[in-house]
């Protein structure tokens, strides 16, 4: 309980007394780049891959003629759309932003960057941990959009490639019942756990305390309670909106 | 003028110092000496608020760090330069970067007189043909004259110096302890180091506190400490076999 109380009081010191507005927007720049831009290629690798298997494993299973073969597309882009895209995607950022992160502070931790910081007077959790948080919330839906459509996309390649499925019946699929408002909900989740994975690795990274072993055990804890809190935050966020 | 009274920090029920007294004059250089795990470092870190005291104050100038509003806090806190133990350069600038940084945040400068402050500062520690270099592209002694140039960079009245000649040659050692004093007199600002270098305790030794396990058991100036009959100073100063011998 002590270690949730402390994290609380660390996200309100983010809020305190900062810099000059024009600091920020130039540390919230290098972070988008840092945490989104350099982002991008990995999230487009495993979003394709994803919707490819997903729409192979989906075909596989739907052999009746009963069900029509354009199941298999609506199927990938609800999967997709609705918790591939959102919420494998950030459990991957979870594990290259988070552990970034948190090594990034812990190592300025332990060589005395952070005290350098604080004994000028800056408010170093603001200066250096405000701009992360809120580049993640920013960048992380951008990446689920393109993840979810890699992953659609991943899908029609694999399967008319493999002639699984149609071009015809494939695009059918993905038109078919349509609701917009699971777009709403994927880009929510992104936003959601964009701040925790930031906040969480940030924190566990902000009190490192000791040597290199010690930064690499913040790294992984913050993975790991990234990941945790992210499928804690999934299901609330489902109960709550769907 | 930095005055301590009655410095009491412990960490988990052990106390690391035990009721601290001293004044730092102006324009000179005080030493702080030690052995290791004497509570040299937790005192500096009291002065300058990294950590805050269970008992006692530190007076800049007559104004107490620990009981005044944030306001004058961060004014004292804009009036002290810190070289840490590790120079504490931030690795994603570059030499100059790291100089200018509290500029940055914590001036309104114009561009070009930060410039000039900055090629001031770096030509003043002798860096001016390192300033577009990474820190990890620099030796140890480079990056502790880069700690110095930004600690001086906003005309700082305290310098505060975590063992600056530690992981140095001799060689280098000597030139930053000789840079630091030429700073500290030419700008008349109260500086304070941290060390066990015997070299810098004879070198530039103004005001020198001795600390044994957490305590203070010996205050004088350089010409005096190998006179002392303190026996644990003693005993730190010929600690060397050399020494020993030349003991008088």
């Amino acid at each position: 309980m002590s270690v949730i109380g402390k994290y609380f009081i660390f996200l309100g010191t983010l809020f305190g007394k900062g810099e000059k507005l024009s600091v920020y927007w130039r540390r919230l720049m290098e972070e988008c780049v840092g945490i989104g831009v350099s982002s991008i290629f990995i999230v487009a690798i495993v979003s394709t891959f994803i919707g490819a298997v997903s729409c192979i494993q989906t075909a596989y299973n739907l052999v009746s003629p009963i069900i029509p073969i354009s199941t298999v597309a609506l199927i990938v882009r609800d999967m997709e759309i609705l918790e591939l895209a959102p919420t494998i995607t950030c459990i991957v950022l979870a594990g290259k932003v988070g552990s970034n992160i948190a090594s990034e502070l812990g190592t300025m931790r332990i060589t005395e960057q952070i005290d350098a910081l604080e004994v000028m007077g800056i408010n170093s959790s603001s200066y250096l941990v405000l701009p992360k948080v809120i580049a993640a919330m920013i960048t992380f839906p951008m990446l689920v959009i393109f993840s979810a459509f890699l992953g659609i996309l991943g899908g029609y390649m694999a399967g008319t490639l493999t002639g699984v499925i149609t071009e015809r019946d494939y695009l059918y699929g993905i038109r078919d019942s349509f609701v917009p408002y699971n777009i709403f909900f994927m880009c929510v989740k992104p936003f959601v756990f964009g701040f925790l994975i930031a906040s969480i690795s940030s924190f566990k990274g902000f009190f490192t305390e000791g040597g290199a072993l010690e930064v690499g055990k913040s790294s992984t804890d913050a993975v790991t309670n990234s990941c945790i809190s992210i499928l804690i935050a999934d299901y609330l966020l489902a109960q709550l909106l769907l | 003028m930095i005055e301590i009274n009655n410095i009491v920090k412990a960490f988990n029920g052990k106390e690391v110092l035990k009721g601290i007294t001293a004044n730092f004059q102006k324009g000179e250089t005080n030493l702080i000496i030690g052995g290791s795990g004497t509570g040299k470092s937790v005192l500096l870190k009291c002065m300058i608020g990294l950590v805050k005291p269970d008992q006692g104050s530190v007076l800049y100038n007559g104004r107490d760090f620990y009981n005044c509003d944030k306001d004058m806090k961060q004014s004292i806190r804009r009036e002290m330069g810190v070289l840490f133990q590790g120079g504490a350069l931030f690795d994603s600038k570059t030499v100059e970067e790291n100089v200018r940084f509290p500029l940055d945040m914590l001036t309104e400068q114009s561009a070009e007189e930060k410039r000039e402050r900055v090629a001031f500062c770096l030509q003043r520690v002798g860096l001016e043909a390192a300033a577009k270099r990474m820190p990890s592209e620099i030796s140890g002694g480079m990056k502790k004259r880069v700690g110095i140039a930004r600690a001086i960079v906003m005309n700082p009245m305290y310098l505060f110096c975590d063992e600056p000649n530690s992981g140095l040659d001799p060689l280098t050692s000597v030139k930053i302890d000789e840079l630091i004093k030429e700073i500290t007199e030419e700008y008349q600002i109260t500086t304070i180091i941290i060390t066990h270098d015997m070299n810098s305790v004879m070198e530039i030794g103004e005001n020198i506190m001795f600390l044994y396990q957490g305590s203070k058991l010996w205050e004088g100036i350089n010409s005096e400490i190998t006179k002392t009959d303190v026996p644990e100073l003693k005993e730190f100063l010929f600690s060397n076999k050399l020494l020993r011998e030349m003991q008088p």
